[in-house]
């Protein structure tokens, strides 16, 4: 099992330009505590929904690689997205789901995932061209070439422990998340209203 | 969302190759999509029936915190002629709803006002980073047609 941020820190080191959505809770407190910026669209909410933005990005710019970083339970709650994302192949978007089987924002308590779930065999049964679940701190660096050079859609399902890690908080004001990530990623010319 | 309502203009997006179409298995997973376009600085529109506004609720959060621009075409069930009174609470509550996520709704009532009252929601949309959903009525769609 892996070292959550260990293994966030490892994907994304050198992460050029990707254009990274990681979900409500501890995914966005590890991919900041990998060191913030712009191009990261932190989530504080809208459980379900991360895979789904970051489908629409992948869309609106296919020239752009675009990384959704979902917990197991914001997942689950968005698991419908995994076959609206197979019916549209984005060869551009891969999902890294960091995978503790726990609801850690709310005690601990076991996911679906605990008892067995697989989100990796559910990506194959929806089309996704490649899923792979990863346990080993070894297994970061193939996964973090997927990242960059992937065919996608991709999703990697990391077994991460269920540890209760110290929180790092990046932004929370939904409205300057958005316009500096839009301002990094169209320029400022979109940026205004 | 596949609606009776949406099929033609649903069939005329799909022809068009300056629109991408995505479908999806809840209407809740259409406000992600909207948010991501607009992130990749892409309009979209969202298209569903009354009942899948409350699939929604939670997700509308994010159009709000973040201000994110979002226009919906939602035909309504359960309020006009309605056969199927299980349409009817979401249905009677669709627009309230909206309006308490943060939406400015308009109604359409007669099929000459579509063009122009979509028209305007789009302009608020995209030109103020707004919520808004344009309501077709069943008065305006007619009812779902039971017998085959």
């Amino acid at each position: 099992m892996l070292d959550r941020r260990q293994f966030v820190q490892r994907l994304l080191i050198d992460r050029g330009d990707l254009l990274i959505v990681p979900g409500l809770g501890s995914a966005t407190y590890d991919v900041a505590a990998a060191g913030d910026h712009p191009l990261n669209f932190y989530l504080w909410g809208a459980m379900g929904g991360t895979t789904m933005i970051a489908l629409g990005l992948a869309l609106a710019r296919p020239d752009r690689r675009v990384v959704a970083i979902p917990g197991d339970g914001d997942m689950l709650m968005g698991l419908g997205s995994l076959a609206t994302i197979g019916v549209k192949q984005p060869n551009n978007l891969i999902i890294v789901v960091l995978d503790n089987g726990r609801y850690g924002e709310t005690g601990m308590q076991p996911s679906h995932t605990d008892a067995g779930v697989d989100f990796a065999a559910t990506a194959l049964a929806c089309r996704f061209r490649k899923a792979l679940t990863v346990a080993r701190l070894e297994e970061a660096d193939a996964v973090r070439t997927l990242l960059h050079s992937g065919e996608g859609p991709i999703l990697v399902n990391a077994k991460i422990r269920p540890d209760d890690v110290p929180r790092v908080l990046p932004l929370r004001d939904g409205h300057a998340i958005k316009q500096r990530f839009i301002a990094a990623l169209n320029g400022a010319a979109l940026n205004g209203v | 969302m596949p609606d009776a309502g949406h099929s033609r203009l649903i069939a005329l997006c799909q022809k068009d190759p300056q629109i991408t179409d995505v479908v999806l298995t809840t209407e809740e997973e259409g406000v992600g999509l909207v948010a991501g376009a607009a992130l990749g600085g892409q309009r979209a529109a969202l298209l569903m029936q009354s009942s899948g506004v409350g699939n929604c609720v939670n997700m509308f959060s994010l159009l709000r915190n973040c201000g994110f621009p979002c226009i919906a075409l939602i035909t309504m069930r359960g309020e006009f002629g309605e056969f199927n009174p299980w349409q009817v609470p979401m249905g009677s509550i669709t627009e309230e709803v909206l309006r308490l996520c943060g939406f400015l709704t308009y109604r359409v009532e007669s099929a000459d006002g579509v063009d122009e009252i979509a028209g305007a929601g789009c302009d608020m949309a995209f030109n103020g980073n707004l919520a808004v959903a344009v309501l077709l009525s069943q008065r305006l769609i007619g009812p779902k047609q039971w017998a085959r």
